[in-house]
């Protein structure tokens, strides 16, 4: 935290008081999971995570808490870092070489540290789905993108079907769909496409929903369909979304992070952050002076 | 203006000689080809008929037939098939999927693509020493469809990793997200949509090893076999029998080639009907390959 305010003291030597002021109340909030706001109780947290590409760190000393049935977003502008901390959470970044965790991501309620070495990805992935920036349907049918993860599960028959059905369902999708199972999931239009991926993701019933810019490549309408859904999931999933778009960030989530080279600059309640930011690169980003 | 006239007629004339150009040579090559098509129609359509499908070879050009050498281009592919087809994809799908990138996996991949060009007879000479002499396999079914399964596996690797490669990385991610292990994603996921194009691969290894004669001759391939290899299957337990695996055999493109040797002109028109049915053979397996690689085309666009 130190390094963080004086890291603040460089950038605007000015309103350093002022910015130490703010943060005080802030970082009780994401520093400690036992002393989650009232009603909020901690789902994940993330302590002191560095990430490496190589030798170049992505990630510096990030730290804060994700609470079980909100909203979170993680803002800031592009290769800051964001959307790498994201796939931190289902171990995406095992995929490929010469990548290096440190520090910790706890997973609660049982306290698994989900980027130890020990930790297997492959439970990890099934615990915490994700969405994709591009709609990323298998070219299979309606039915078995949804099935696919289920099936990896060892659901069988007409659970199947009816998990299938139940997670249309749940990502608004099954009205459209429920006379075309078998038809091509590439028949379906963008906006659907990116449904259909939420719905493959929630079939399984993850404990983390993660969103990595999930409306970027849709127009207005299929995007509002998609916010409107991402609201909705709330009840039954703890929801992290990576955006570029302050709005959006804005209007889906009850938690913002902002993140700038690498950094967690701010973590706030998303109204408190969007009228009175703690810091002055915060303010600098969302009245858009940069990014 | 009248500058600017003159430089673009210079273009259009450019133009238009580069298309004139284009069409001589293409013509050209088409018609060397059609001639050597017709040419073999002409002098072997005579020929064809049941006898010639159904007789050994023999000393009577007109008795002779093409049995033994059928039935054994269709055995000795088998083998190929058998061993080249599951080599190739294994290998291609470890190397794609599972290697770690680094400077040893550069190179194998560098020394498959290498090999792929290497001149057949070159693998006669490898399969004679290694299949021949030190494992003893002889001059049998079992030498040369291995043989033609070392020459087309290159094919088959690079055919592979090549369709591996074009599906997209998001799909992998796809799948890898929802807690799928690599060898689900390879089986669930990437075979499936690569199908098309590892068919396309293996056809074309195919068509190109129904044609070697290089390297089974280099075996010491019989050019005169007047028996067929025993069935595999058998009326008495234990019903099936590998011996087929280690007769002696010949097949469309040597016993071509000793027609060819012949003097008597009766033989050449025996040439020209096997080579004819060759052709027909290879054709089929090219268009069977376009026609899956246009189908999977069509079902699945990225």
């Amino acid at each position: 935290m130190a390094d963080k305010l004086s890291r603040a003291t460089l950038v605007k030597p000015s309103s350093r008081m002022a910015a130490k002021a703010h943060l005080e109340p802030v970082e009780n909030l994401f520093m400690n999971p036992e002393a989650a706001p009232a009603g909020h109780v901690c789902k994940a947290s993330v302590r002191n995570l560095n990430f490496f590409y190589g030798n170049n760190q992505v990630l510096k000393s990030v730290s804060l808490d994700f609470y079980q049935n909100r909203v979170t977003a993680l803002i800031g502008p592009s290769g800051c870092g964001k959307t790498t901390l994201l796939r931190c959470f289902n171990r995406m970044h095992d995929l490929y070489p010469h990548t290096r965790y440190e520090g910790e991501i706890i997973l609660y309620p049982d306290g698994i540290n989900i980027i130890h070495p020990d930790t297997n990805p492959l439970e990890m992935r099934l615990r915490i789905g994700m969405v994709f920036q591009k709609p990323n349907p298998f070219p299979k049918s309606i039915f078995e993108n949804v099935a696919f993860g289920l099936r990896l599960r060892g659901v069988r028959g007409s659970l199947l079907q009816d998990k299938v059905e139940a997670a249309l369902n749940a990502a608004a999708l099954w009205e459209e769909t429920k006379d075309r199972l078998r038809e091509s999931a590439y028949k379906l239009s963008g906006g659907q496409q990116q449904r259909l991926c939420i719905a493959r993701a929630l079939a399984a019933d993850p404990e983390i929903l993660l969103f990595d810019e999930p409306t970027s490549a849709l127009d207005p309408v299929a995007t509002a369909r998609i916010e409107e859904l991402i609201i909705s999931l709330k009840s039954r999933v703890t929801i992290i979304i990576v955006t570029h778009n302050m709005q959006q960030a804005g209007r889906l989530s009850d938690f913002t992070g902002f993140l700038y080279l690498g950094e967690l600059i701010e973590f706030d309640r998303t109204a408190t952050m969007f009228t009175t930011p703690a810091h002055p690169m915060t303010q600098d980003y969302l009245t858009g002076r940069f990014g | 203006m009248r500058e600017m006239d003159s430089y673009i007629a210079r273009s259009l004339w450019q133009d238009r000689m580069f298309a004139c150009l284009g069409v001589l040579c293409t013509v050209f090559g088409l018609a060397a080809l059609c001639a050597l098509l017709v040419k073999l129609a002409l002098d072997g359509a005579s020929r064809i008929d049941w006898q010639f499908f159904f007789s050994y070879p023999s000393r009577h050009a007109s008795r002779a037939g093409i049995l033994s050498a059928w039935v054994g281009t269709l055995v000795v592919m088998s083998v190929t098939f058998c061993t080249a087809i599951p080599l190739g994809i294994a290998a291609g799908i470890y190397l794609e999927e599972y290697a770690r990138k680094n400077w040893l996996t550069h190179i194998i991949e560098v020394n498959i693509a290498n090999l792929a060009g290497v001149p057949s007879i070159i693998f006669g000479l490898m399969a004679l020493g290694l299949l021949v002499y030190l494992l003893h396999l002889g001059q049998s079914v079992l030498a040369a469809g291995l043989t033609l399964g070392f020459l087309v596996l290159p094919i088959v690797i690079v055919a592979t990793r090549e369709a591996l490669r074009a599906i997209p990385t998001e799909i992998r991610e796809a799948s890898y997200a929802l807690g799928a292990s690599k060898w689900q994603t390879v089986w669930h996921h990437l075979l499936p949509y690569a199908s098309g194009g590892i068919a396309t691969g293996v056809i074309i290894a195919m068509s190109r090893a129904i044609g070697e004669t290089a390297p089974l001759i280099t075996i010491g391939a019989l050019t005169f076999i007047a028996f067929l290899p025993p069935s595999p299957v058998s009326p008495s337990p234990p019903f099936l029998s590998l011996d087929w695996l280690h007769s002696a055999f010949t097949v469309l493109p040597i016993q071509m080639f000793n027609w060819v040797s012949r003097p008597q002109q009766e033989f050449h028109l025996n040439a020209a009907a096997t080579g004819l049915v060759l052709i027909v053979f290879t054709l089929s397996l090219n268009a069977l390959a376009i026609i899956i690689r246009y189908r999977m085309r069509r079902r699945i666009k990225w």
